[in-house]
């Protein structure tokens, strides 16, 4: 028995190795990263952190990530919101074909889509904007959002919706006060989820930028290749990327699965 | 019973409209480039089907798809016991619950060229955690940069580390959703722990799992940021992937024929596993 609560113990503690190696390098300086291995930091130093906070090309990558990360949740969940409720309440011509389409483009590989999303925003002027980057997500983000919304809406009963128009309500006004507070832990998951999924995307997020809208994850790459050894300040640049996502992830906690699942536990 | 609608219709508008910017438009781009070749000015000529025959035909991408396989089939074979067991032995309630569930979804939730880098600097022979151990303290070569199969145990590894919570997750949402009447009563027939699992832990995860397994499949097989990151596809060609060749031939040497209809058999392969992932899920959703 004691052995059995072990395994998660040790699972964690595999989890947390390279984050802690990662967060460790942040605080080294460089001399002491290339003078040999040191277990923690012997001197400390927040210049890593520093310089990422005072050059802007640092942190307008976040900002720009953060940009266009915001943009793409806020599309995603309201076009997602109505067609979510039609699936989940009515049938019509080509529904489950429909359906079955948005869920092959969560699945499509990013790379299938690189050189043709490049040209095609570049046709469209909207090449190295973050507009760009928000719509390109939409790809997958907005069939994640149908699906789990989708999961989550036929948790409600249809009573609810029958009771309502027998009360009198329109459908505008039963969907924004009866409708949304009943699903509003899934509009949460459904947000959370084109959140994160959009966060740690690069492939295209690289690929449709230049330098305006360009996100952290292209500078870092560009800080790797191009600087050589600044080990320490990749490290505190990863180190802030995780941040975002471990504060809202305690959120939604019970839901993660479900969310994983496109609403299907 | 759901209610004929055609209007629904209406509903779906906004969002068929913006999938299909970003869906339709770029395939019949990639399509177009599939029978066409170029030598530039935009100048194109027919070519058929020459640039289908001439990737079936090659051997890079036979290496690669080979690769992709290969990889994929391993941490399968991994993740699923592993995350599995892992549920199996987390507490059902109490304080430590929310505390496991938002540790281990942690490394999910980190950009995947970070992911990449954090592993990098993990492994670095002399100066990594990992390196230095593998190499001062056990006194084993590692080296992902020179030695082909260093590099294949690191991005097992690392995508080990990135998704086996996945699996556990979703396992353990499926163990917890059974009712402690099911345990009782397996006690009171004096049934094993592996008559518990097999009969009554296994059966109620059988939905989570497939979601997991299916899903770990795709996304396995689309992989390109992390191993990119880590190794670039090298030492060699040891870890090209399929994405990442297909990214090199399209974006790299700027071969867009060869590159499309690669592109495109690529898909076609997507297209079968979310087909069989859909019917599996919709199933599920009948039965129950």
């Amino acid at each position: 028995m004691r052995l059995k609560s072990l395994v998660p113990v040790i699972y964690i503690l595999f989890l947390m190795l390279p984050i802690y190696w990662l967060v460790a390098m942040s605080f080294k300086t460089t001399n002491e990263i290339l003078a040999g291995f040191s277990l923690f930091p012997q001197t400390w130093t927040l210049a890593n952190y520093i310089e990422i906070f005072t050059d802007p090309t640092w942190y307008w990558g976040y900002i720009n990530s953060i940009i266009y990360v915001t943009m793409n949740t806020v599309i995603s969940v309201l076009v997602a919101l109505p067609a979510a409720y039609a699936f989940s309440r009515y049938s019509f011509v080509g529904d489950k074909h429909l359906f079955f389409w948005l869920l092959t483009n969560r699945m499509a590989p990013a790379a299938v889509f690189a050189l043709p999303f490049f040209q095609l925003y570049s046709a469209v002027g909207l090449f190295d904007t973050h507009l760009a980057v928000a719509l390109a997500h939409c790809l997958f983000n907005i069939p994640l959002a149908v699906w789990i919304l989708e999961g989550f809406m036929s948790g409600v009963p249809k009573e609810l919706d029958e009771t309502a128009y027998v009360d009198g309500y329109s459908f505008p006004r039963f969907f924004a006060t009866i409708f949304l507070p009943a699903i509003k832990s899934g509009v949460g998951v459904a947000a959370f989820f084109c959140f994160m999924f959009s966060w740690v995307e690069m492939l295209l997020s690289k690929t449709l930028t230049a330098v305006e809208a360009k996100p952290i994850a292209a500078v870092m790459t560009r800080t790797a290749s191009s600087a050589g050894y600044e080990l320490g300040l990749l490290a505190a640049a990863g180190t802030l990327t995780i941040i975002p996502g471990a504060i809202v992830i305690y959120f939604v906690r019970n839901y993660i699965a479900k969310g994983f699942a496109l609403g299907r536990v | 019973m759901k209610t004929q609608n055609q209007r629904a219709w209406l509903f779906v508008t906004p969002v068929l409209l913006l999938v299909a910017f970003n869906a339709l438009i770029p395939m019949m781009t990639v399509v177009n480039y599939s029978v066409q070749e170029t030598f530039g000015d935009n100048l194109f000529f027919w070519q058929g089907l020459d640039w289908f025959e001439q990737v079936l035909r090659s051997e890079r991408f036979h290496n690669a798809l080979g690769r992709q396989f290969l990889f994929t089939f391993l941490i399968l074979i991994i993740e699923v016991p592993l995350g599995i067991a892992i549920a199996l032995s987390m507490p059902k309630q109490g304080p430590w619950v929310p505390f496991c569930l938002v540790t281990m979804a942690l490394p999910m939730l980190i950009p995947w060229n970070v992911v990449g880098a954090m592993w990098n600097i993990f492994t670095l022979p002399d100066i990594g955690l990992l390196g230095y151990f593998m190499n001062h303290t056990l006194g084993i070569s590692y080296d992902m940069t020179q030695n082909p199969l260093a590099a294949w145990v690191t991005i097992i590894v690392m995508d080990v580390w990135h998704w086996t919570s996945l699996v556990v997750l979703l396992a353990y949402a499926g163990l917890v959703s059974i009712p402690n009447a099911y345990y009782q009563a397996a006690e009171i027939d004096g049934a094993s722990n592996w008559a518990v699992f097999r009969f009554i832990q296994l059966p109620k995860m059988k939905t989570v799992l497939t979601i997991a397994i299916l899903l770990r499949f795709m996304d396995s097989f689309n992989i390109y940021t992390e191993p990119f990151v880590l190794t670039g596809g090298g030492p060699g060609n040891s870890t090209t992937l399929l994405s990442i060749d297909l990214v090199k031939i399209a974006l790299g040497q700027f071969d867009l024929g060869p590159a499309a209809a690669m592109s495109l058999i690529y898909f076609a392969i997507t297209l079968l596993a979310s087909w069989l992932f859909y019917t599996l899920m919709t199933m599920n959703d009948n039965k129950s």
